[in-house]
């Protein structure tokens, strides 16, 4: 039963419609294999009562031959910083330990509406504000790859690092996460699985709870780039209830055996700025190989530049932190959430609960941001950020003069030791685990991050590709193409 | 040391004398100067940013949706009723229309606030330059009307917040008016007293009813007013000013922006200092008190609101927008300057009565639905309806919306006095008669009271001889030369006839028997 796991979401749907297995088996299956794995801490939040009975509606389904979608009996995890209704919506914090939302997300919703199983709500740091899964008021989530024991790990990254390694053990087909500055594609990347970004407003925010609304984006992780498809086209689409969804509609992404690809006349643009002094010798190597590869089969291969990029980080942490500061003024403890033991008066009961409720990195984030919104010290910082942001913005579309499709690391080295990770502070972490993917999301263009190799000491080595908006169709396949060639050792086939 | 402080006593006092000189060499006289903010709740189904209701009378916090209450993950989105009464609006205001405007954050704590900050329009509001001309007509303290204007600086909109109610060892929160659509409208600082600012806001509510874009229930929230009040002398600058919050009545602007012009000439009178604070209208005891205001050193931390695109506005050649300006155009109805016009040239008015007849919306339906319902000399109607209907409600507490008069009927009785069949005085009567219910036609209740006017001279006569034989030291003081008996002659007549004498004959014979009687004599 635990082949079945391993195996891509299509392959299951076939099982299914052929009656081989049902549903029920492949929940039940799901269900064991997250609690086998339960150490690595991927899950907060396991819906054990719910699932069953989804299953059972599932299997019905299949028997009468109506199967809703592809999806259909297949198990998903969420992030857990998307609303489920009356399933727990942490966000890995005190402030929302006891949040049981009353409504679906709009991700949530079409998942259910096409009949996957919601397994549960994955792993994150707090409020989605890290890059290591590792302020996380649940604990660290722990990376599968290179583990030794509970003091001596590696870790997932993040923020969305819970979804990415419930993917990677096979605890679950395909896993939602978000992705504000590469939340979705660096826990891809260290836990080798794919994670796609998609353009900002192609898929809904509704029920995400924020951290920058103008460059979250729901993402997707997933084994193969043909599950990321299947996944893609069913959360995609406009959403009335989220006023920056693209109204154009949706078409679904259908891409060919990849056999039957080929990347002759592709030109594709290797950025010089990527090469940053952080980026270790074997992803430079892994980097390079893939380009030599792509121009071995006929793609054009050129240098180019966004001249931009090193400010980016910069003028990142200023929006983010002004955003932050703004979204999260309404935990105060009056509607939902913690509310701290303080009766003197409402100011002391908001000072109090907030500064319970969330944890250092949050309340940084807080002051700085309040700091940079000052009067005062708008233009200085925010209005400058936004116009740092629109030069970046502007390399990109400079780029797609020249070429349609940038090839990247989607990190600079592999995954570190937990240890290692936690000697800098959550804010220069940032700076560098973002560095290869948050130009993409303050310029809203799509990107995807695929497993290539395994570096020397075993653990996944992964490279980005970034194309113009709404290019996710080229993007996928283009990644598809790589995927058949590259043949990367998933962590499943060794279970 | 003790010489110094001597010395310092001495400058003082020397600063003192010249203050007092000044005071006096400068006796020209406090000017004041008003500005005002209004807050208008936008008479929609559902709030600005949620499908959640706006109906006033549900019980508290059952007009909330999710994100009315910051549930985490909830977005904005823009009703599009509300854009359309806000330009409707702006356009009756002679605003100019921005093409495109944004929403901005406005953050700060309070516990109704559940989202911790309020999206309204500080970037770039809705709509600005606009202008608002009116009539001033306060009949106690002015003899006659006269028209101004208040330019209005910009038409934004925004959120209203949540209600906090106090109680002695808790406070409750209702949510029922958070995210409820408004329209902040910002005057310039063009007035000059109470007066001239309640007219404003009178014709404001004219303008509002008439479009329908507020319901305008000042004793539900529905139009707030801040003023703005500072005083100053002729060719000197402006002084420093203090604002007014939440004033919810007409009575209140007038009541509260003359107080504070008050107390500011007095403290200036007094050589004090006027502080530049937040004030708020206590309107049991007619004063302003200062607000424990904690937001006046507040940064208010504005940011875009990145949830909402650009709200864009089609207008001419400019399509593709949420609303389409050119077509609120053409659907705006006749204005009340426009209508008190008309009411003038076509139909012979006065500009007091046209003013009177236009300011209450409910008294303008029912003028042109009678006149609609039945022809009726517009001048006389008014006089009618200003003098006799008002004085009726007056007397019974009733509101004008309140009737269930048929329209035909006032022209009804206008006509029963113009044909001569009742008099003046009985017309008010069968009004009366109306109000409390009677659902005869006026002249059913004429003839069934038996309320007819007496023109037959010869009975007139009989009752003008009846009513001098009563009143024989009447009849000597009058042949004696005091002519002021004749009224109680008349009130005679009037009385015993219940109003219904033809008094214009009963003038005529009570003239002729006298006279008679003095040649006589």
């Amino acid at each position: 039963m635990n082949n079945v796991l391993k195996t891509s979401i299509n392959n299951v749907y076939k099982l299914f419609a052929e009656n081989s297995i049902t549903p029920l088996d492949v929940t039940e299956a799901s269900l064991s294999h997250i609690e086998h794995f339960s150490k690595y801490n991927a899950f907060i939040t396991v819906s054990k009562n719910l699932v069953e009975n989804q299953a059972i509606q599932s299997e019905r389904r299949y028997k009468d031959s109506k199967p809703l979608s592809e999806l259909d009996g297949i198990p998903i995890a969420v992030k857990d910083n998307f609303c489920t209704q009356n399933i727990a919506t942490t966000c890995a914090s005190k402030m929302l330990e006891n949040f049981k939302p009353t409504y679906d997300a709009t991700v949530v919703q079409k998942l259910k509406q096409s009949g996957a199983i919601i397994m549960g709500k994955t792993n994150l740091d707090q409020f989605a504000m890290g890059s290591g899964t590792v302020d996380s008021i649940y604990g660290p989530a722990k990376n599968v790859w290179g583990y030794k024991s509970d003091s001596d790990f590696h870790i997932v990254g993040g923020s969305s690092g819970g979804s990415a390694l419930a993917v990677a053990t096979g605890m679950c087909y395909g896993a939602i996460g978000s992705d504000t500055g590469g939340s979705t594609r660096n826990p891809a990347s260290y836990c080798g699985i794919v994670g796609l970004k998609p353009t900002y407003g192609l898929v809904s925010r509704y029920g995400l709870i924020p951290l920058v609304n103008s460059m979250d984006v729901p993402g997707i992780l997933s084994r193969t780039v043909d599950d990321c498809v299947s996944i893609l086209n069913t959360v995609a689409g406009f959403d009335s209830k989220d006023s920056t969804s693209l109204t154009k509609p949706y078409r679904k992404i259908r891409l060919p055996d990849a056999r039957k690809m080929t990347v002759k006349g592709l030109k594709v643009g290797i950025p010089q700025e990527y090469f940053n002094e952080h980026l270790s010798t074997e992803v430079y190597e892994a980097w390079n190989e893939i380009a030599n590869l792509l121009e071995n089969n006929g793609a054009v291969v050129k240098q180019i530049s966004l001249p931009n990029t090193e400010h980016s980080i910069v003028c990142y942490s200023i929006l983010n932190q002004c955003e932050v500061a703004s979204n999260m003024a309404r935990y105060n403890g009056i509607q939902f959430g913690f509310r701290a033991n303080e009766n003197e008066s409402t100011e002391k009961l908001f000072a109090t609960t907030r500064s319970l409720g969330f944890n250092e990195v949050v309340r940084n984030r807080i002051l700085t941001g309040n700091y940079f919104l000052l009067t005062r010290n708008y233009d200085k910082y925010f209005n400058k950020a936004l116009k740092v942001r629109r030069l970046i913005a502007n390399d990109f579309h400079a780029a797609w003069e020249k070429v349609q499709i940038l090839l990247t690391p989607t990190t600079l080295t592999t995954a570190p030791f937990y240890s290692d990770f936690c000697k800098k502070t959550n804010r220069d972490q940032c700076a560098v685990q973002d560095y290869c993917t948050q130009p993409a999301n303050m310029a809203g263009v799509p990107a995807i991050s695929i497993p290539v190799k395994l570096s020397k000491t075993g653990l996944p080595i992964s490279i980005q590709l970034i194309g113009r908006n709404l290019s996710e169709p080229m993007l996928l396949a283009v990644a598809k193409y790589l995927e058949n060639i590259v043949r990367f050792p998933h962590y499943v086939e060794n279970l | 040391m003790a010489l110094s402080l001597k010395r310092l006593l001495l400058n003082d006092q020397k600063l003192l004398v010249k203050r007092y000189s000044q005071a006096t060499k400068n006796n020209k006289k406090w000017k004041s100067v008003v500005g005002l903010e209004v807050h208008a709740q936008i008479a929609s189904k559902s709030k600005l940013f949620s499908g959640a209701p706006t109906k006033f009378s549900n019980p508290v916090n059952t007009n909330v949706s999710l994100f009315d209450m910051a549930t985490p993950g909830t977005l904005p989105v823009l009703n599009k009723r509300c854009v359309e009464a806000g330009v409707l609006t702006a356009l009756a205001l002679n605003c100019q229309v921005n093409p495109v405007s944004y929403f901005d954050r406005k953050h700060y704590f309070y516990a109704d606030l559940p989202a911790g900050y309020q999206i309204t329009q500080q970037r770039l509001p809705l709509a600005v330059n606009g202008a608002l001309e009116f009539h001033v007509f306060t009949p106690e303290i002015h003899k006659k009307p006269y028209k101004t204007s208040a330019r209005i600086k910009q038409l934004q909109l925004e959120q209203d917040s949540g209600k906090s109610l106090h109680d002695f060892d808790r406070s409750l929160v209702d949510l029922n008016r958070a995210g409820i659509s408004l329209m902040e409208l910002v005057f310039e600082p063009d007035l000059s007293d109470g007066e001239e600012a309640a007219a404003l806001i009178k014709e404001l509510i004219a303008i509002f009813q008439r479009i329908e874009t507020c319901s305008c229930k000042m004793e539900e929230g529905a139009l707030r007013v801040d003023a703005n009040v500072s005083i100053h002398k002729e060719n000197e600058p402006l002084g420093i000013r203090t604002e007014i919050k939440n004033i919810g009545s007409v009575r209140g602007v007038v009541g509260a922006v003359n107080y504070e012009i008050k107390r500011q000439i007095a403290i200036k009178e007094s050589n004090g200092v006027v502080v530049n604070e937040t004030r708020a209208w206590n309107f049991e005891k007619k004063i302003t008190v200062p607000m424990r205001d904690k937001e006046i050193l507040q940064d208010y931390r504005y940011m875009p609101e990145p949830n909402l695109p650009p709200l864009q506005v089609s207008m001419g050649p400019i399509t593709g927008g949420q609303v389409y300006v050119d077509q609120i155009k053409e659907n705006i109805p006749e204005l009340p300057e426009k209508c008190r016009q008309r009411l003038q040239t076509d139909m012979g008015l006065s500009t007091e009565q046209s003013i009177i007849i236009v300011n209450d919306v409910d008294l303008m339906k029912l003028f042109e639905n009678a006149l609609y319902a039945r022809s009726i000399n517009p001048v006389k109607f008014a006089n009618f309806l200003i003098n006799d209907l008002y004085k009726a409600l007056n007397e019974r507490k009733l509101e004008i919306h309140q009737l269930h008069i048929e329209p035909k009927y006032f022209g009804e009785i206008l006509e029963l006095v113009s044909q001569g069949l009742i008099t003046r005085n009985v017309a008010s009567m069968v009004l009366n008669e109306l109000l409390q219910g009677n659902i005869r036609s006026p002249l059913e209740i004429v003839e069934e009271k038996n309320w007819k006017q007496i023109t037959d001279e010869k009975e007139l006569e009989k009752i003008c001889q009846a009513i001098l034989q009563e009143n024989p030291k009447g009849v000597t003081q009058y042949l004696n030369g005091k002519v002021k008996v004749f009224k109680a002659f008349l009130g005679g007549v009037a009385n015993k006839t219940d109003n219904r004498a033809d008094m214009k004959k009963v003038e005529t014979i009570l003239k002729k028997i006298l006279s008679e009687l003095r040649n006589k004599k």
